[in-house]
């Protein structure tokens, strides 16, 4: 279990990666932390002819607060911003869900960032994205653009990124007053992808509620108070869902109905 | 969510340990006879505490301090290697400077035949030595040896036909591993798949998977003890219930690894590998390499990380690298990885069992009978079919019943070969047993307890024959079930289930009783054989352990053992077995664990499996140290100038015995052994080094009414533990579980309580989270550690430990096995308590959230009607079995008949297929494509066969495919109708595909979305393509769906 | 731009466990083999190589991560800290004596991984409770010892602000 043979680019700049990015096209892979990216190597189901890191530019590396949003860079880790001191006070649910991100030793390396642009259905911050209404800064040699969450994950593991654009950004709306949210997620062993994911944001007028790790993108729902049942239901069905050896597509629905349940109530509890 | 186990407050040490300590002059009967005179005279420290059975007969001669380190929780002294990362491992143990690393090619489907091995562009790639193929490979190895006669040769390598997925099909030899991966890439292999079967009842009825059997049954024998049928005929209540036990594995944090060379002067093999035993695979190695055994060296390493029994599958991978050896003319090293290990190291066995039990009114079990169908894999590989008789001595379990009923089936299926697994055989048979004594409890209206209780194998009655043959040594097993419901708590736990019931709660409690075996019979296996068999072949039986105990010139102890380590502290228990011999100080005592079969003696028993070591292998160190010190006094008594029996050993010295100041080291008199020979007694012979060959009389071959004992010695288990299950996930999560273990002697109770945590949390996986699952046509679904599901430190909960000691009268020091126990007693106890809290039957395991909801979610609620439609039900299906489904439908903006055109114009297909290679017709409407497609950053080359059928034009068509690439294979049907719209043409689609291979093995999730991405890839491309659009820049749009899934055109 | 070309060998250095160390390495080197192999730094373990098992983690630059997903040349000027670290000239560290007294270790091939991830987890969290340090430990699989004894050892050394072992 050994990777194929790759260069190596390690840019000093972000202008010289995206240069190179131009350049190669689809036979380069931006890798961050490649938490997801060298197991996939590793096993060969990825061989990318150039491998730029993008681990080390400085440019990459903050946490800022512009435009209503958390920016946070594409060289941030999960664990950077899990301990950034503002995360609970400017988007709680943030802060409730990065845990949840793989393990401890992954977090330390894996980006917020890379995450999004691996796109899996169970991850938890391609969810967050989605639920908070986010979006992605991209930057091409061509330009830059911006990428609302919904139009950003395409399908499974897909993105609206073309093969000559990076993630420099991600950007999650700050909370607004008079908001709550909550977090929950089942998983067959701590720190496993999810069977489901459910994040909701939610005010006096309603909930939005997202789910992770049923369909091939999060789902998001608006619902607005009282949350019905049949509101709950359409939605799980809205999902559809698939068998795997971890759990049916039945079971799937179900945990939607029932830990969306809660994590309505949750928020509905939490509310000022 | 509830997490299992994060919610603990605090841990404590829970282990209550009751221990009598009594000495015992002298040990049950048969001892004198087993030890012969060199043990005369001495003292033996036992703990019993049943000294009534135990009758002192003769007072022996004090020596001192015996029992000193023996029974003590001696820290380990391999740690402070461990902890400094200093421990030699397999894989850090030098490699010759010429050595070339090997690679396997394994296939990824679960049955075919193999039509073509193309090597040559591999062969050809830098750094590569050499391609080994199945048809190399069979110039120099004959088929392992199997228990069973039958016509299905396994060799190293498939030849002609693969049976599972993983199994190797060709190896490449290069310079490194990286270089040697590379080239298994550049392997092509045609497969002309079969059927697969993967269910064992089904195969049972399929067709056979070796053209040489006759069905995949290649085993079948009934059983009968007392008088099964008249126990049935008069019972009161008659229960039955049928079980199956699922594929799991013990998954070792180290891989296999071995190095192998070959010298052609002296047609011999030398062979590094982490094997562990037993070495009756020593034979099957040596002849599959076709040399006798004195030229198939085999040495292993001094530590290995974890084996559970697995590494015993090694074997084949000793003959594939000795072959490959051989025709490289190197060195050859191969480190296997995860996902060849999991996919296709080895696997416990799945069976299915039907269990009846006949009862009277009282309670009393009558009779059992049991239906076994025992599923091995793709080939009975040795020591297979032994899972099955492993237990057969003691299939009443802890229980005294007097007719048993048994009926083995074996089974070949797809699936990887089965072998050595922790707990081998255990799970299997009390997963059906200890579920069925709460459906015979529920079916009287008793406790579980009670029923239970009334069954057990009396006390005074110990040592017990069972109906099968075992001769359960020792116990109290009504006793050490009072003393761990006392002290374990279980009124305070009913207690706990009431009133979590009460509060609307599912909880539930589920005990197991369970005999665990150890040391086992060489010659159970023999008993599959019909008792004319045996006849011919002659007895197999006995279980030979051996020791090495020598003073060196310094007058320094050495031990060397022939039971590879694998974790159980082996260097400590030995180091105190022997310091208590020699009464000094285990650090003076260094003991050698690895092994050299060209060096150190052993025997076909040899090896570390079958719990054996504290019964068997401490046992011979034991009678090997006390025959050195018979020679040592002979030697110490000249240099004191006192009778040989004044000789006293105590503090690292010798001295006369009443007369402490007439002494000396201990070590002067065992160095002058050395140094001057001439001047030692005769009789003290020659050289201070003793080998003891140990064996059990009690281990006596099958006898003519198929009664055997199956192991040397039975530690008795009860467990209980309280569950509760989430309502809304069904997590399980373990409130508090209790075991209780008596295993006779405990030698060191730190290190037994550790065997005991470890095999616990086996246990605990195999109960609730782990299974190598395959899908039903033969793939693989388990192929990461993130896929099989090993618990972590947030699923182990507290685990409260009780000990009961009742030595063993049969082994030298009382001890028995333990480290396997809770393989057995925790997947069935914990099922138990899960039926319990949930109210159902539960025939099954693991009891995953998702297995259980299965079971307990009723009606799925209707979508609403407003709600727009969702995924729509999948169609039915051509291709066999599992497959992943999907439909859907898109609009062209063009007539049907340009569509129609695009789709059966070879070269429009081409040209719009950017990432499509090579496209070439290879018949009517038949074509083969060489592609490069994925999914996100997965991508890999495949070469896709497509035939468009069924052609109804411009309306409808088929097609029938498939793909195959270094990422896996897949195949597939897919259906399109083109109906004419206002827009232009509506196209709808139904696809069936199979995924197999890596990709199934590693990205099971992941298949069902990447089946529907590169759907929707293609049409969108459709979509643009007759748009005249611009053709977006992504690769292979149309060529992914092709070959990926096999249902392109 | 650091561009290193596949096939062919580069030399890395950085520094291991306080020294300079150098060797080349093609860019598809994973650390793992690179500190196993190249260094012969065998303490350092490899139980899946695709970040499931923990087995390799080590510390870099103030970070318990993995090594098996980490290519050599991505470690170029950092500083690494493995498992043959701990111990001091007197002897094993806290930890380490800990994990022996606790028997925290049977095989002990999970366990350099184990105490890479402790180490590191100790130095930020000196007063993780059980709860956390359990979470930290789900990172790591072992197959030996059911995690009672690793537990019971981290529970010893973490928390002790005062040194009283
Ligand atoms: S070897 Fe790196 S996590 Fe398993
Ligand atoms: S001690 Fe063996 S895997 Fe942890």
């Amino acid at each position: 279990m050994k990777p194929a043979a790759f260069d190596y680019a390690q840019p000093d700049t972000l202008g010289e990666a995206l240069a190179l990015m131009a350049k190669k096209g689809e036979a380069a892979r931006i890798c961050a932390g490649g938490q997801s990216l060298a197991a996939m190597m590793n096993m060969r189901l990825a061989t990318p002819e150039v491998l730029i890191d993008i681990a080390g530019l400085a440019e990459l590396q903050t946490i800022d607060i512009a435009n209503g949003a958390i920016e946070v860079g594409a060289g941030v880790t999960q664990a950077e911003l899990l301990a950034w001191p503002k995360l609970a006070e400017f988007q709680p649910l943030l802060a409730q869900l990065l845990p949840w991100v793989g393990h401890y030793q992954t977090r330390a390396r894996g980006t917020v960032c890379g995450s999004l642009a691996h796109s899996d259905p169970s991850s938890e911050l391609p969810l967050a994205l989605a639920l908070l209404g986010g979006d992605v800064f991209v930057r091409s040699q061509r330009g830059h653009r911006i990428i609302n969450a919904e139009d950003f994950q395409v399908g499974m593991m897909a993105t609206a990124l073309e093969a000559d654009e990076m993630i420099v950004a991600a950007r999650f709306p700050l909370a607004r007053p008079a908001t709550a949210s909550a977090f929950e997620e089942v998983a067959q062993r701590h720190g496993d992808f999810a069977i489901v994911a459910v994040g909701a944001v939610g005010n006096k007028d309603g909930v939005r509620l997202g789910v992770g790790g049923v369909a091939d993108t999060p789902g998001v729902v608006d619902l607005t108070w009282p949350v019905a049942d049949a509101a709950l239901n359409d939605f799980a069905w809205s999902l559809g869902g698939a068998d795997d050896q971890h759990a049916t597509a039945r079971y799937r629905r179900e945990l939607v109905r029932r830990i969306g349940r809660r994590v309505i109530d949750e928020v509905h509890n939490a509310l000022p | 969510m509830t997490v299992q186990g994060a919610s603990r407050k605090k841990l404590s040490v829970s282990a209550w340990t009751r221990e009598t300590s009594i000495d015992v002059t002298e040990g049950p009967k048969c001892w004198k006879h087993r030890f012969g005179p060199s043990l005369l005279g001495l003292h033996v420290a036992y703990w019993a505490k049943h000294e009534n059975r135990f009758p002192s007969v003769n007072n022996s001669t004090e020596i001192s301090q015996n029992g000193k380190w023996v029974g003590q929780s001696m820290p380990r002294v391999e740690d402070p290697t461990l902890l400094r990362g200093l421990g030699r491992f397999a894989d850090d143990l030098p490699t010759p400077a010429n050595a070339c690393h090997a690679a396997f090619l394994r296939s990824p489907i679960a049955h075919g035949e193999i039509s073509t091995i193309d090597t040559a562009a591999a062969a050809a790639m830098p750094g590569v030595v050499a391609v080994i193929t199945g048809a190399d490979l069979l110039q120099y190895s004959a088929p392992f040896i199997t228990g069973v006669k039958v016509d299905a040769p396994q060799y190293a390598l498939a030849i002609d036909r693969v049976r599972y997925v993983g199994e190797p099909v060709a190896m490449v030899l290069a310079r490194d591993r990286y270089l040697a991966e590379d080239a298994l890439d550049a392997i092509v292999v045609d497969y002309q798949a079969l059927p697969p079967v993967v269910d064992p009842v089904a195969a049972v009825d399929a067709p056979a998977l070796h053209p040489g059997t006759d069905g995949n049954v290649l085993h079948d024998r009934y059983f009968r003890y007392g008088d099964p049928e008249d126990a049935f005929a008069t019972a009161a209540h008659v229960v039955e219930g049928t079980y199956s036990y699922p594929r799991n594995s013990c998954t070792p944090m180290e891989c296999f690894c071995v190095i192998a060379d070959y010298d052609p002067g002296a047609d011999a093999f030398e062979v590094m590998a982490n094997f562990q035993g037993p070495y009756t695979l020593h034979t099957i190695m040596a002849r599959s390499l076709k040399v006798p055994g004195n030229r198939m060296r085999l040495k292993t390493p001094p530590f290995s990380g974890g084996s559970y029994g697995v590494k015993q599958a090694v074997f084949p991978y000793v003959v594939a690298l000795g072959v490959a050896a051989r025709i490289a003319g190197r060195p050859v090293k191969w480190l296997e990885d995860r996902l060849e290990h999991l996919a296709a190291a080895t696997s416990a066995t799945n069976r299915v069992t039907t269990l009846r039990a006949a009862l009277d009114v009282d309670g009393r079990v009558l009779a059992l009978d049991y239906d076994q169908l025992e599923d091995c894999g793709a080939f009975l590989r040795a020591p297979e079919p032994a899972t099955i008789y492993r237990m057969h001595g003691n299939m009443t379990g802890a229980y005294a019943i007097e007719n048993l009923a048994i009926h083995n089936r074996v089974v070949v299926t797809n699936k990887t070969p089965t072998g050595l697994m922790r707990g081998f055989g255990g799970p299997q048979i009390y997963f059906p047993l200890e579920r069925l004594m709460d459906k015979a409890a529920a079916r009287l209206g008793l406790d579980p307890l009670e029923l239970r209780r009334r069954n057990l194998v009396p006390t005074a009655a110990m040592p017990y024959r069972t109906a099968p043959g075992a001769l359960l040594d020792s116990g109290d097993y009504a006793g050490s079930i009072d003393r761990a419901v006392r002290d374990g708590g279980l009124a305070e736990l009913i207690a706990r289930r009431d009133s979590a019931r009460a509060a609307g709660r599912m909880y539930g409690i589920g005990m197991a009783v369970v005999v665990e075996p150890s040391i086992s019979n060489m010659g159970y296996i023999t008993t599959l054989l019909s008792p004319e068999q045996r006849e011919r072949s002659g007895p197999k039986n006995g279980a030979l352990a051996t020791a090495t105990v020598a003073f060196d010139p310094s007058g320094a102890i050495s031990v060397a053992v022939s039971s590879v380590p694998q974790g159980q502290g082996h260097r400590t228990v030995l180091a105190q077995v022997v310091a208590d011999v020699f009464a000094c100080d285990p650090g003076e005592v260094a003991v050698a664990t690895e092994h050299d079969t060209a060096k150190d003696p052993w025997t076909i028993a040899s090896g570390n499996y079958a719990s054996r070591f504290a019964g068997a292998v401490a046992g011979a160190t034991h009678t090997a140290a006390l025959q050195l010190r018979d020679r040592l006094s002979l030697i110490a008594a000249a240099d004191l100038n006192i009778p040989p029996e004044d000789v006293a050993y105590g503090n690292g010295r010798i001295f006369a015995r009443g007369n402490p100041d007439n002494s000396l080291p201990l070590g002067r008199s065992a160095a002058k052994a050395h140094w001057s020979p001439l001047s030692i007694p005769d009789a003290a012979g020659a050289g201070l080094r003793e080998t003891a060959f140990w064996n059990m009389p009690e281990l006596a071959e099958p006898d003519e009414g198929d009664r055997i004992n199956s192991s040397g010695a039975y530690g008795f288990i009860f467990d209980y533990c309280g569950v509760e299950v989430d309502p809304e996930t069904y997590a399980v999560r373990i409130d508090r579980y209790v075991t209780m273990h008596d295993a006779g002697r405990l030698l060191n109770p730190m290190l037994a309580d550790g065997q005991i945590r470890g095999g616990f949390a086996q246990g605990m996986g195999a109960a609730l989270l782990e299974e190598l699952c395959y899908a039903p046509d033969g793939s693989f679904q388990a192929g990461t550690l993130a896929d099989y599901l090993a618990p972590t430190a947030m699923e182990i909960p507290e685990l409260t430990i009780l000990h009961d000691q009742s030595p063993s009268p049969f082994t030298p020091l009382g001890a028995k096995g333990l480290g396997e126990g809770n393989c057995m007693s925790t997947p069935v106890c914990i099922a138990n308590a899960v039926a319990d809290a949930v109210g159902e039957d539960l025939t099954t395991l693991p009891l995953t959230r998702s297995n259980l909801a299965e079971i307990l979610l009723g009606e799925e609620a209707p979508e609403s009607a407003s709600a727009s439609p969702s995924t729509p039900a999948p169609t039915p299906t051509l291709v066999d079995g599992h497959a992943l489904h999907g439909s859907g439908g898109t609009l062209v903006p063009a007539a049907p008949v340009e569509v129609w055109e695009l789709l059966l114009d070879d070269t429009k297909l081409a040209a719009v297929i950017p990432g499509c290679h090579a496209l070439t017709m290879t018949g009517e409407n038949a074509y083969r494509a060489d592609v490069t497609l994925g999914v996100g950053p997965v991508k890999g080359r495949f070469v896709a066969t497509v035939a468009l059928q069924d052609l109804d034009a411009p309306r409808s068509l088929r097609l029938v495919g498939g793909a195959a690439g270094p990422l896996g294979t897949s195949r597939g049907e897919g259906w399109l109708t083109l109906t004419e719209t206002e827009g232009g043409t509506q196209i709808d689609y139904t696809y069936t595909v199979q995924i197999s291979g890596k990709v199934a093995a590693v990205g099971g999730r992941m298949m069902d979305g990447a089946a529907r991405a590169l759907i929707n890839q293609f049409f969108k491309r459709l979509v643009s393509q007759v748009d005249g659009r611009e053709v977006e820049p992504a690769q292979g749009l149309l060529a992914r769906l092709l070959s990926w899934l096999g249902i392109g055109p | 731009m650091r561009y290193l070309e596949a096939g062919k060998r580069h030399t890395v250095r950085f520094t291991l466990n306080g020294r300079a160390v150098e060797g080349d390495a093609e860019p598809r080197l994973l650390l793992s083999d690179f500190l196993r192999q190249t260094l012969g730094a065998f303490g350092t373990h490899v139980g899946c190589e695709h970040g499931s098992c923990g087995a390799c983690t080590i510390q870099m630059d103030g970070k318990a991560v993995r090594s098996c997903l980490l290519y050599a040349v991505q470690v170029e000027g950092k500083a690494l800290t493995t498992v043959e670290n701990l111990a001091t000239p007197d002897g094993l560290n806290e930890l380490q004596a800990a994990m022996q007294k606790h028997h925290g270790l049977q095989c002990g091939f999970c366990t350099p991984g184990i105490l890479m991830s402790l180490t590191q987890l100790r130095e930020e969290e000196p007063n993780a409770d059980e709860a956390r340090i359990r979470d930290v430990l789900s990172g790591h699989i072992c197959r030996c010892t059911g995690y009672d004894g690793i537990v019971k050892a981290a529970l010893d050394v973490f928390g002790d602000v005062f040194g009283k072992n």
